[in-house]
């Protein structure tokens, strides 16, 4: 068995919903009501095996604990990296009805331009010029030139590998960095889209950032 | 009474021949003890095209998942205050569209924003709505169900209602195995009914199968309708799928650009899914927006209307359409053989008792 634990970070401190207040790369100060995306088709990969997780599609949603931490079977074996989905998969995006973490009731799916939000991010900043300075970013869009779908290559940790055996637990951590989000290579600033909600080229911009907002912190094995 | 013979004869033949995965697929599914819906077979006319894809592949057609769906799609329920069901906007007397009316009614006296289309045939349908922005037919429903000029409501809070109600806890476990109430279940049910609506017998359908002729003028129409239209309107469907700009200028309130919405792509801006003609005499006003209360008023639009100095106008109407006086009567005439009164007055379709 493989456990992931994901923590949600701003920079180097650990998210804080509706309270603590941020400053993004150009000085912008905004807060962080929701923050929430899908981490799908997880595969584990080694030098000579990869195992995939069937039927992978998880929603983790910083306001609600459980969803920051899952686990499931895989083969006994040594690998050296894991590679996932930020995202639902287009296949998934056009099959109609979906349950679990893809429920619609999980207020992750365009009912009027069918498909789902990858990962959303709401709150409020001064510098917003919409009501109750909210800004948005639902991001999503699973084709042609603006997908938004990104693969997600880590290596661990220099020196680490993670080794399953038979009954045990082992255990991935990783952090996720909403400051990535706002920069590199794509300027992201409040004053000039506070919000995006539509499968577009400005959607990509923010997928292109934020396909970097992962890292590995430790791996434990069991 | 030759009619009915004929009709079911027909059907019979083509369901014999036609059988789709769903039943072939029940019979592997193992339910729960006790479970034993009584699958249906969905039929394609003969002569027509195979659907794009099986609506039913994952969603195995049942008499209990149609009923339950029958029961969803006439409930109020589904709607915030509970005087909108989808058979609000989709009237059967209306081929399941709204009856003489440019725009829908919605929760809180709100008025729709586009001209509510009927529901038929969708097995063939690949994208739906005017802008093409559903993917499949499941999804569909979510759109009117959640939208605040229209039902208005959450699909947390249908479920909710539809989970203490016990005749709809027999009615999940008749069609799923188990009284469990979920999004998708619910959506899978309306599917069932929403695509068991199907129209393939106007007296155009009873013509091609040799069981009607058509009088001279509606002859003659046939002739300018496939000399002239059924490019875009192609039988047996009489739509192609396929998004154009047919001439309107943009409503400087409604600021519809159509298509463009979903694609965000200029060379769309203006394009709107091609209607079925299908039951077009029941389904007026016509276009996206309702602006045409006539099929008259429609083949006008075509010969004369046409705004021509779009950048995205279809390059089919760049010169209009070419239509004399007797053309248009004789076209309009033959519009009128695509009503489909087995589907207008099916009692299986109406309100359930």
């Amino acid at each position: 068995m493989v456990r992931f634990t994901f923590r949600n970070m701003v920079n180097t401190s650990p998210m804080d919903l509706n309270a603590a207040t941020y400053i993004n790369p150009f000085g912008e100060t905004y807060t962080i009501s929701r923050f929430k995306y899908y981490v799908s088709n997880i595969r584990l990969t080694g030098t000579s095996t990869t195992a995939i997780e069937n039927e992978s599609y998880h929603l983790v949603d910083e306001s609600i604990p459980g969803s920051l931490s899952f686990s499931f079977e895989t083969d006994e074996n040594t690998f050296s990296g894991i590679s996932f989905l930020l995202g639902v998969d287009s296949i998934r995006n056009v099959s109609g009805a979906q349950t679990g973490a893809l429920d619609p009731l999980n207020d992750m799916f365009w009912t009027w331009n069918s498909g789902y939000i990858m990962a959303k991010m709401e709150g409020t900043s001064p510098l917003s010029n919409q009501a109750g300075k909210k800004i948005e970013y639902h991001i999503g869009g699973f084709s042609g030139v603006n997908n938004t779908l990104k693969t997600i290559n880590l290596a661990f940790p220099a020196g680490k590998t993670l080794v399953i055996n038979e009954g045990k637990t082992s255990n991935i951590s990783l952090e996720a960095d909403f400051n990535k989000w706002w920069q590199t290579p794509n300027d992201i600033k409040i004053v000039n889209l506070p919000v995006c909600t539509t499968p577009g080229a400005l959607a990509k911009q923010v997928a292109d950032n934020y396909s970097k907002m992962f890292t590995i912190t430790d791996v434990v094995n069991n | 009474m030759k009619f009915k013979i004929l009709i079911s004869l027909f059907i019979t033949l083509t369901g014999i021949t036609i059988l789709l995965d769903a039943c072939k697929k029940a019979d592997k599914t193992n339910g729960p003890a006790g479970f034993n819906p009584t699958y249906l077979k969905f039929i394609i006319p003969a002569g027509w095209p195979q659907p794009a894809t099986d609506i039913f592949k994952d969603n195995p057609l049942t008499e209990e998942g149609f009923q339950l769906g029958r029961k969803l799609f006439y409930d109020g329920r589904l709607s915030k205050d509970g005087n909108f069901p989808c058979a609000s906007c989709h009237q059967q007397f209306a081929a399941f569209a709204t009856y003489d009316h440019q725009f829908s009614h919605g929760f809180d006296n709100a008025l729709s924003v586009r001209n509510a289309p009927p529901i038929f045939n969708l097995a063939w349908m690949k994208e739906m709505h005017w802008d093409g922005g559903i993917n499949h037919i499941e999804v569909q429903p979510l759109a009117p169900i959640t939208n605040k000029i229209e039902m208005a409501e959450t699909i947390d809070n249908v479920l909710k209602k539809l989970s203490i109600d016990s005749a709809y806890k027999r009615m999940f476990t008749a069609a799923f195995g188990d009284s469990m109430v979920n999004s998708q279940r619910m959506l899978k049910a309306i599917s069932q009914f929403m695509g068991s609506i199907q129209s393939f017998n106007s007296k155009y359908d009873q013509v091609k199968r040799g069981a009607a002729s058509f009088t001279v003028s509606e002859e003659m129409g046939y002739a300018t309708f496939k000399a002239k239209c059924n490019t875009c309107h192609a039988e047996p469907l009489f739509t192609d799928n396929s998004f154009r700009n047919n001439g309107l200028t943009l409503d400087p309130f409604l600021l519809d650009k159509g298509r463009m919405r979903i694609t965000n792509n200029t060379a769309d801006s203006l394009k709107f899914k091609v209607p079925s003609l299908r039951n077009v005499a029941y389904t007026f006003p016509y276009m996206h927006d309702g602006r045409r209360f006539s099929l008259s008023q429609v083949v006008e639009h075509y010969r004369t209307g046409i705004a021509i100095n779009q950048p995205t106008l279809d390059p089919l109407l760049k010169n209009r359409i070419s239509i004399t006086n007797q053309e248009k009567v004789d076209l309009v005439e033959f519009l009128r053989t695509l009503t489909d009164d087995v589907l207008l007055k099916d009692k299986r379709l109406g309100q359930p008792q």
